[in-house]
């Protein structure tokens, strides 16, 4: 039989927390996961796959490992659920922790297989079932557990407080009314049009992200605000850790935000995950069949300000620029050609990719993987092989990449592998290339109407 | 025994109450086991809302059209002897000769009958693709991977009435008898086995694929082909 190998990885979120546990503790969160929580879909799936295989070539780690057939889609199943189902004794620690490393970190639920299987079978689903088991047993990267536990005290993702943001909020404004006649950041504003939702690193050490949008928002004359509360931020580790009431606290807040402003809309930034949790995984977990108040991605919402002429493109970019297509965002919600739009109208030499749009190869960022820190770099690295294929075939120099997990992994990437490319948010983008009108220009000579990024 | 196996007893047994016996089980199984998903999918949050039937529809017809789905153009000879498989699967029992001869005389209805030498081809088709899969099991790595025995006792349940009908109406090998018995015997528990094994992806094949087909399209403004 075929030997799966794996590097040995340290991770005390789960070597320690493996270690301790009791079978019966196994047993009963077994249980609890798969015959209660879980719904018909689990049995469904198991006994219709007919092990063809035909999915393998779906995933990215089974092509960037050279085919290891222990990186197939079903696989994974095997090693897992069908393991667990058909148990005989319960499961030890050691057990729980095989488990845990397959499915944190050898699957980024990007749905990528379903298309591929012959049945539509949802294998991420299946392996998110057993992320649960392993969260409520506590055994997920040290570094999950950490952002989850972030969202619990602060809301955000990376121990953010209130304070430190609304502070940050008022420096940018300050520092963007240099640059944008009157620019305002404006906090608790009722009834507007647009609550904006930025990532938390867009406070800390991605800033300039935030000061983008708000140039944009105020340039194109939009109607919007952020709440000055808790609930601003939504990147929702804890749905990708197992932790689900965690994940629906989070989205609960982030709504609760959004209602007190009596805002129309919900802008989100370019966070796949955090649009995930909204649109999908936290909204139905509260028990709501889409969010309950509606919910623009920042691709969309560029591509109508563009088509709509509400801002102009001044320049476009000279050097060849290529995509990536973001799994939260085009295979899960059909942006892609939005986002080529924006491009297009952008830039002057697109290259396409091969596979494209909702076929396109996962980052190997998603579903938490970009989170779990130093121990598991390697993972990502390897695991996007075939995306560093991918991107040396176009012959780019320029990657969009609107999400931030994708964005850091394929800067990584293009370290690590020396790609010399150089990725851009959509943001970036349109900063880089709208016309700031004469009038709007608050120091002349210091502003040709670029600035930002 | 020998002569229990390819007597005249042992026949009528097997196209009298067996018959009967074989379509109950596979009927009801069927019913119940399609019935109890529908129902039991009451209680998941994300099923009944979000079906569409349009995007049902859609993805249903995209994988069961030769070529409709990028996966099927990325494996060109997997998909033309699947299809090719399944289509002699059903069809040829359906519309053998045989079969119909002895349906009428049971009950008095006939339907368009194969010409005995297509039929035969098309039984020989259905073996070929066994012994096909069967090999690629074996030497694929990601298939291997996850084979196990049940997933040759699949097979061979798939193949037995095919492979004893080919025996019976060439007059090869075992004696006619005895592989006509079997052949029913064979054709009998296939029918059997539909509804309480793999085989179910038959029914299911079409349920997972509205789910799927809705979810990405009606939901997620995507594609699943
Ligand atoms: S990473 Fe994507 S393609 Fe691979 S198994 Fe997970 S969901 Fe499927
Ligand atoms: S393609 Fe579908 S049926 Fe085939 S092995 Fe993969 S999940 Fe199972
Ligand atoms: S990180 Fe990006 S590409 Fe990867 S799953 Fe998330 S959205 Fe998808």
């Amino acid at each position: 039989m075929f030997k799966v190998e794996r590097k040995p990885v340290a991770d005390l979120g789960m070597d320690d927390t493996a270690k301790g546990l009791a079978p019966e503790r196994i047993e009963k969160v077994m249980r609890w996961v798969l015959e209660r929580e879980s719904d018909a879909r689990l049995r469904t799936y198991v006994e219709t796959c007919i092990h063809c295989g035909l999915c393998s070539e779906a995933c990215h780690y089974y092509l960037s490992y050279k085919r290891d057939p222990s990186y197939a889609p079903v696989s994974k199943v095997r090693q897992t659920l069908w393991d667990i189902l058909g148990r005989k004794h319960p499961a030890d620690g050691e057990t729980v922790k095989k488990y845990a490393r397959i499915a944190f970190a050898e699957c980024n639920l990007c749905r990528r297989c379903s298309m591929y299987c012959p049945f539509g079978i949802d294998i991420a689903y299946l392996l998110a079932l057993v992320r649960r088991i392993c969260g409520l047993l506590n055994v997920a990267p040290q570094y999950l557990q950490d952002n989850t536990n972030s969202h619990i005290h602060t809301f955000t993702q990376s121990w953010v407080g209130q304070d430190d943001y609304v502070d940050t909020l008022q420096f940018l404004e300050e520092e963007l009314r240099m640059d944008i006649l009157n620019a305002r950041i404006p906090l608790d504003k009722t009834g507007a049009e647009y609550m904006y939702t930025p990532h938390s690193h867009e406070v800390t050490f991605k800033t300039h992200l935030l000061a983008n949008m708000a140039r944009i928002l105020n340039v194109a004359g939009i109607d919007w605000t952020m709440p000055s509360t808790d609930g601003w931020e939504n990147t929702n580790q804890a749905m990708h850790a197992g932790y689900y009431e965690t994940m629906g606290m989070i989205e609960r807040k982030h709504f609760e935000a959004a209602f007190r402003l009596k805002v129309r809309r919900i802008l989100a930034g370019e966070c796949g995950h955090a649009f995930r949790a909204a649109v999908y995984d936290g909204t139905r977990w509260l028990g709501w069949k889409t969010p309950p108040v509606p919910y623009v991605s920042a691709i969309q919402f560029f591509y109508e300000l563009v088509r709509d002429g509400r801002i102009r493109i001044a320049r476009k970019i000279q050097e060849p620029v290529t995509v990536q297509d973001p799994c939260s965002f085009v295979r899960n919600r059909g942006l892609g050609e939005m986002l080529r739009y924006i491009i297009r109208a952008t830039c002057e030499d697109f290259r396409e990719v091969t596979p494209k749009l909702e076929h396109n190869y996962c980052c190997c960022a998603g579903g938490g993987v970009i989170n779990y820190g130093p121990p598991w770099k390697f993972i990502r690295m390897e695991g996007g092989r075939i995306k560093v294929r991918q991107f040396r075939e176009t012959g780019a120099k320029i990657v969009i990449a609107p999400c931030h997990s994708c964005h850091k992994t394929i800067e990584e990437m293009s370290d690590f592998y020396k790609l010399g490319l150089h990725v851009l948010f959509a943001n970036e983008l349109i900063v880089k290339t709208m016309e700031v009108p004469e009038a709007m220009r608050a120091v002349q000579q210091k502003n040709e109407g670029t600035g930002g990024v | 025994m020998y002569d229990f196996l390819t007597g005249m007893e042992f026949y009528r047994f097997l196209k009298g109450p067996m018959v009967w016996f074989a379509f109950i089980i596979f009927t009801g199984g069927s019913a119940y086991r399609v019935i109890s998903l529908v129902y039991r999918s009451r209680n998941a949050k994300v099923i009944y809302t979000y079906m569409d039937l349009k995007y049902s529809l859609r993805s249903i017809l995209h994988w069961i059209i030769p070529f409709a789905s990028t996966n099927m153009r990325n494996h060109p000879w997997m998909t033309i002897i699947t299809f090719l498989f399944h289509g002699c699967l059903i069809f040829t029992p359906v519309f053998l000769l045989a079969h119909n001869m002895l349906i009428q005389e049971s009950w008095n209805i006939a339907w368009w009958t194969l010409p005995e030498r297509t039929a035969d081809a098309m039984t020989f088709i259905v073996i070929m693709c066994v012994v096909f899969f069967a090999i690629r099991r074996l030497v694929s790595p990601e298939v291997r991977f996850v084979t196990s025995a049940s997933d040759f006792v699949i097979l061979s349940i798939a193949a037995a009435p095919f492979v004893t009908g080919f025996l019976a109406f060439h007059h090869l090998m075992i004696d006619y008898r005895l592989a006509l018995n079997i052949h029913i015997l064979a054709g009998e528990i296939m029918l059997i086995a539909i509804p309480f094994t793999r085989l179910s992806h038959m029914l299911f094949f079409w349920l997972i694929r509205a789910y799927t087909g809705s979810d990405f399209g009606a939901v997620r403004h995507s594609k699943d082909y």
